[in-house]
């Protein structure tokens, strides 16, 4: 395939998936570690009351504040999971399971009685993403890269997509040892004077601002399993927090990048005619990383049965 | 006389709050709606090793949680040498209940007495050779350096105790706070905790240890608090362990064969 054919068609959509999935992944690896990998799943469910009450504010189906509404939904539905975990006294699991379902309900709602029939509030969109559609037409070939005029006409999900996942890797390496301590063992942080309360809701509203950021680009699919697969695959890889971090990115690369040619191309050494959906076949991909990771990682083997 | 008293306002009126390792007043800690401890008050001496002990659910966890600022207390006030628990924290060192963390967490040994460094370290400081070689230190001292470089969930529970207590000695701090370090472990193991805390003891620091076992507490401390939610009693173990606290503290759920067996222990 030629430069001239790759970089408008294939190179953006690429880059754009390469980057969710990464940004998924890196929050993803505290959050399986803290048994609240289902985040994902629940902030997927709740943006859609946050874009529904973006639309009946604004008016108009823009990105700016459709994102702005599914991030704010985000937050709050983060800060009502803490809210009925630590009132309920209940695991954190059936906490999200309330209230991403209720949010998720009240979303459906607010959409059947608001006049919205009128307007395409693509709910196909938010799942399946629409990276095929992310291309760069003003790119001619590789020299494009360097030309100002063709960069000029990126699609701006490249930007934002590359502006949050340097957000999500400062967060944690800044945070590093004290998301560390406080994420294998809380009291003692707390001990070390670490606030873990606000630490722990300052790792999930980053795992949310990721979320949004990438359903807008690439939709919920692989946001829900990028959160787990690559991280719970580089678990079995490893015994060392900072190497499953590695290969967690390393798997979310390699699930984006061969998910998205497996898709476009598949289909057709395959003898068929139409290429499939990237962001289920990246997803799907993440899916059989991790299968192959627990059939033949190295570090399978649960340790919990003492070994002396 | 009356000048100082207003001067130190109501410090005065109770002088341990501002010499003790560990003052405690008026602590209630509850867990919904019933209190898991009453209106404790404790005073832990210094230079002594001191034993927690109580039946299961009678909040002995809870009053070192509560003193370590881990749960929230309902009411009371907690002074770690003279001061409130925030200034004091670089000189509390804290053992938790083995039971209490993942020890499929991925990590090594290594890493995990690393965590005691976290205050001098600090968010972003960079970890030196010194600061290896005194975690590696730590852990010679409770006869676990072969064991450096092992993922921690392949150790026996003994050795993961150990290594608990090691991070707690890379906290290098004075007053040393322990859950349940002897709680299922191996006879190796119980003996070099204890020999690791007598030492500490030697150079003078303080040891308050929640502890199970009735048997031992003759042997291992000095100090015993008794709490049944509410205080029972507290004092040197000579005069304070004895089959009346024990009975109170205890009730029924302490058969009378034991504490007639524990009399005669006792003397």
């Amino acid at each position: 395939m030629s430069g001239s054919e790759f970089v408008p068609l294939s190179l953006t959509p690429m880059l754009i998936g390469l980057f969710a999935a990464v940004a998924c992944a890196l929050p993803g690896n505290y959050l399986v570690l803290r048994r609240q990998a289902l985040i994902g799943d629940a902030i997927s469910h709740v943006v859609l009351p946050g874009i529904v009450v973006a639309f009946l504010l604004t008016g108009m189906v823009a990105t700016w504040p459709m994102m702005l509404g599914a991030a704010g939904a985000a937050v709050l539905a983060v800060a009502l999971i803490e809210g009925v975990r630590r009132l309920g006294r209940i695991e954190p699991g059936a906490a999200m399971g309330v209230v991403f379902t209720s949010m998720f309900a009240a979303g459906v709602l607010l959409l059947e009685q608001s006049d919205t029939s009128s307007v395409h509030l693509d709910v196909e969109h938010a799942l399946y993403g629409n990276l095929e559609s992310l291309i760069w037409l003003d790119a001619t070939g590789w020299a494009s890269v360097i030309d100002p005029e063709a960069l000029a006409g990126l699609p701006p999900e490249l930007m934002r997509m590359a502006v949050t996942l340097v957000g999500v890797g400062l967060f944690i390496a800044l945070f590093w040892r004290a998301l560390k301590i406080s994420t294998f063992d809380e009291g003692f942080a707390r001990t070390l004077g670490i606030r873990t309360g606000v630490l722990g809701l300052g790792l999930v509203i980053v795992a949310a601002v990721a979320a949004v950021a990438a359903f807008d680009a690439v939709g919920s699919i692989i946001v829900i399993a990028m959160f787990i697969c690559p991280p719970a695959a580089a678990r079995l890889m490893t015994d060392r927090l900072e190497r499953q971090i590695g290969w967690s990115v390393v798997f979310a690369a390699l699930a984006a990048v061969l998910g998205y040619v497996l898709a476009g191309y598949g289909p057709l050494w395959l003898g068929g005619q139409d290429a499939v959906s990237a962001a289920g076949m990246i997803a799907t991909v993440a899916g059989l990383i991790l299968a192959l990771a627990a059939r033949f990682g190295p570090c399978r083997k649960r340790a919990g049965a003492p070994a002396v | 006389m009356l000048e100082l008293a207003s001067n130190k306002g109501e410090r005065s009126a109770d002088p341990a709050l501002d010499t003790s390792p560990l003052a405690i007043r008026g602590l209630t800690v509850s867990y919904g709606q019933k209190p898991a401890v009453f209106s404790v008050d404790m005073t832990v001496r210094p230079g002594r090793m001191t034993a927690i002990i109580g039946p299961n659910g009678a909040g002995k966890s809870t009053l070192l949680k509560a003193a370590l600022g881990i749960v929230k207390p309902l009411s009371g006030q907690v002074r770690v040498f003279g001061q409130p628990l925030d200034a004091m924290r670089a000189r509390i060192a804290y053992v938790p209940q083995r039971a209490s963390v993942d020890w499929d967490f991925p990590t090594r040994v290594i890493d995990v007495v690393m965590m005691g460094l976290y205050r001098e370290l600090g968010l972003l400081g960079r970890v030196l050779g010194r600061h290896r070689a005194r975690a590696l230190d730590c852990l010679d001292r409770v006869g676990m350096k072969d064991f450096a470089l092992r993922q921690i969930g392949q150790l026996s529970g003994g050795q993961q105790q150990r290594v608990f207590l090691a991070r707690a000695l890379a906290q290098g701090a004075d007053l040393y706070l322990l859950d349940e370090p002897f709680a299922g472990v191996d006879a190796a193991t119980e003996k070099a905790i204890i020999s690791v805390l007598k030492g500490l003891r030697a150079e003078g620091k303080t040891v308050v240890v929640v502890h199970h076992d009735l048997a031992t507490v003759r042997d291992y401390f000095d100090d015993v608090f008794l709490i049944a939610t509410r205080k029972v009693a507290e004092g040197p173990v000579e005069t304070t362990f004895t089959a009346e606290t024990l009975q109170a503290t205890y009730g029924g759920r302490l058969a009378t064969a034991q504490v007639d067996q524990l009399s005669q222990a006792l003397g």
